[in-house]
């Protein structure tokens, strides 16, 4: 089953071609890599997928539903959910209201209900935060649920990035950099949690990444891109060995 | 039932305010506290920790610097004088007054939301700028307004009212400049204090909730809060909206406080001097806002022995308030004398948050 199809999308920036005649077709529960040198358009590719930017021409399919030019609240909606390259929590809330922040759209009552503390706010909040406990247990920060998500440590800050993301009950989950800045025993760390989310929960993953080890190591297929245009496609191993990519990209 | 950590913080917010209430009414019928002047205070007081409260929620909890607060309570305390004015001899006082908060709260209510889908799309000094010249604009409107009314209706004209001529029977209710006279006194202690716990309730209620979240993940990353499916705009409005409307309240409050209002009083000082009091109780704290309002309006009154000095010893508080709220150093001292005082488990502690 195909989770998401992406079909000749591109975008302009005035002259500047930034994604070209991108193709890319994702299956259900499948871990998909995004990689490319600086500036290839990877998550100018992103922000498209989730609304950021509108793109110039092609068109991008979600479990079937065509999201090109929504917005992105909308896009969260119907199913996609994002990490950022450089980590963007809700700094002064604390652990378990960045969790609660994602339910946003799953738990509603109205802001009369809050006002006023009628019943239902009450038995909302409550499943919420058993909701969020629950995801946090997942990723080991229960621990930490009342700290201020600023005060976590690094690696802890990116897992409740990916927790709060799981909170918005995604589809498609998109990590752009999840490796960034870390040391190799926290990769290793982060490519355990990516398992435990795909284990868990069903999850299909689209992620961009530079660290070799983290995409060879869980990655089962790449696209390459290089000035905006799709270098190679397929299996990680095989992409890995093309030629051109370890020209254009590993460094000859 | 377990009391959560938020409903446990609203109580002894509440719970303070209750108390000082308390207080002062002993004081007061116990014939310990005689001075008028004293007194005088005390509806102010009330309408001041309300402002500051509501202007926490735009500047605290949304995050944006609104310096227009001041134009909110204008058009509140103007719409609600003008209910009682017109209305007071066809249903009883305490009805009338009770209403007035109402079409004050709606009205303001109103001008929030016209006021913020042009400004809250603006970002940081600019809405600051906005809101700034939003808060004037309102004033000086107010300012030229004549309302008169005779048996023939009503009769609005702006910037002079020479020339026009109401039937014998007619009287202006509003006279530019001069404002409204007239007013009831309605106000008192009681309804201030009454007020104040609703818009505390309000307000902390309105924080600790999914909506509060909202506003509060905006504020903290816009980005992030949209990709997680929060419609940045429709929250923003809200947060904006809700802390006019409980600034109308207080205005209605101000407002049958005195027998005359004029449109004057609510200047741009005025919108500083709620900041003022947001600032020094804390940026996000609802029980600083209450403390450092209460505290800094008693304080120019009780200098008052100080004659010329006054404002500078003002001042100076003013100084060392905000020091040892936000400099690092008075900060650490804080914890310090905090841990020493309330021994707390070590290691979980330093990383616990500490945002009442």
């Amino acid at each position: 089953m195909t989770m998401l199809e992406i079909n000749n999308l591109g975008i302009s920036f005035g002259g500047l071609r930034a994604v070209d005649n991108l193709n890319m077709t994702i299956q259900k529960d499948e871990l998909y890599g995004l990689i490319g040198p600086n500036g290839a358009g990877k998550t100018t590719a992103f922000n498209m997928l989730t609304g950021v930017y509108k793109p110039t021409d092609g068109q991008i399919l979600l479990d079937g539903v065509d999201i090109t030019g929504k917005s992105t609240v909308e896009i969260n909606k119907m199913g996609i959910a994002r990490t950022f390259q450089n980590i963007r929590l809700f700094n002064k809330m604390s652990v378990i209201d960045n969790v609660k922040a994602g339910l946003h759209n799953d738990y509603k009552y109205s802001t009369w209900t809050a006002i006023f503390r009628l019943p239902k706010y009450f038995r909302t909040e409550r499943a919420m935060d058993e909701r969020a406990t629950e995801l946090l247990k997942v990723f080991g920060l229960d621990f930490y649920r009342d700290a201020l998500a600023s005060n976590l440590p690094y690696g802890q800050q990116r897992k409740l990035e990916i927790a709060r993301a799981l909170a918005t009950s995604p589809k498609l989950l998109l990590l752009d950099e999840p490796a960034a800045g870390m040391n190799p025993n926290e990769t290793q760390e982060l490519m355990d949690t990516i398992k435990l989310v795909r284990k868990n929960f069903d999850m299909t993953i689209l992620l961009i990444e530079h660290d070799m080890k983290l995409v060879s190591g869980i990655c089962e297929r790449l696209t390459v891109l290089n000035f905006g245009k799709v270098l190679a496609e397929g299996e990680t191993s095989e992409v890995l060995n093309n030629p051109e990519v370890i020209a254009a990209y590993i460094g000859d | 039932m377990k009391l959560t950590k938020s409903t446990k913080n609203t109580f002894v917010t509440c719970g303070m305010v209750v108390a000082a209430y308390l207080i002062m009414e002993l004081l007061m019928n116990g014939g310990v506290l005689t001075s008028s002047h004293i007194k005088s205070l005390l509806v102010p007081i009330c309408v001041y920790s309300m402002l500051a409260v509501s202007l926490n929620l735009t500047v605290g909890i949304l995050g944006e610097l609104s310096l227009g607060h001041a134009g909110f309570v204008c058009v509140g305390a103007f719409s609600g004088a003008m209910f009682t004015r017109c209305l007071s001899g066809v249903m009883p006082g305490w009805l009338c007054f009770l209403l007035a908060f109402v079409v004050g709260a709606i009205v303001a209510g109103v001008f929030g939301l016209l006021i913020g889908i042009p400004v809250l799309r603006l970002r940081g000094d600019y809405l600051a700028i906005v809101t700034l010249a939003f808060g004037e604009i309102i004033k000086n409107i107010v300012n030229v307004i004549y309302v008169g009314r005779d048996s023939s209706g009503f009769t609005i004209v702006f910037n002079s009212n020479a020339g026009v001529s109401l039937d014998s029977d007619g009287e202006w209710l509003m006279n530019g400049a001069q404002g409204v006279t007239g007013i009831t006194k309605y106000s008192s202690f009681t309804i201030g204090v009454v007020l104040l716990l609703i818009t505390l309730v309000v307000v902390l209620n309105f924080i600790n909730s999914r909506t509060g979240r909202a506003v509060m993940a905006i504020r903290d990353n816009r980005i992030a809060a949209e990709a997680t499916g929060i419609n940045v705009t429709k929250y923003k409005l809200m947060a904006f909206t809700v802390s006019a409307v409980l600034a109308g309240m207080a205005g209605v409050l101000y407002a049958h406080n005195y027998v005359i209002l004029k449109a004057k009083t609510f200047d741009y000082n005025f919108s500083i001097l709620i900041l003022v009091f947001v600032v020094l109780g804390g940026i996000g704290s609802v029980r600083g806002s209450v403390i450092a309002a209460t505290i800094l309006y008693i304080l120019p009154e009780m200098l008052r022995g100080f004659s010329e000095y006054r404002m500078l010893i003002y001042a100076i508080v003013l100084i060392i308030c905000m020091l040892f709220n936000w400099s690092p150093s008075a900060i650490e001292w804080r914890e310090k004398v905090r841990a020493k005082l309330f021994k707390k488990p070590k290691g979980k502690a330093e990383i616990d948050s500490d945002n009442a």
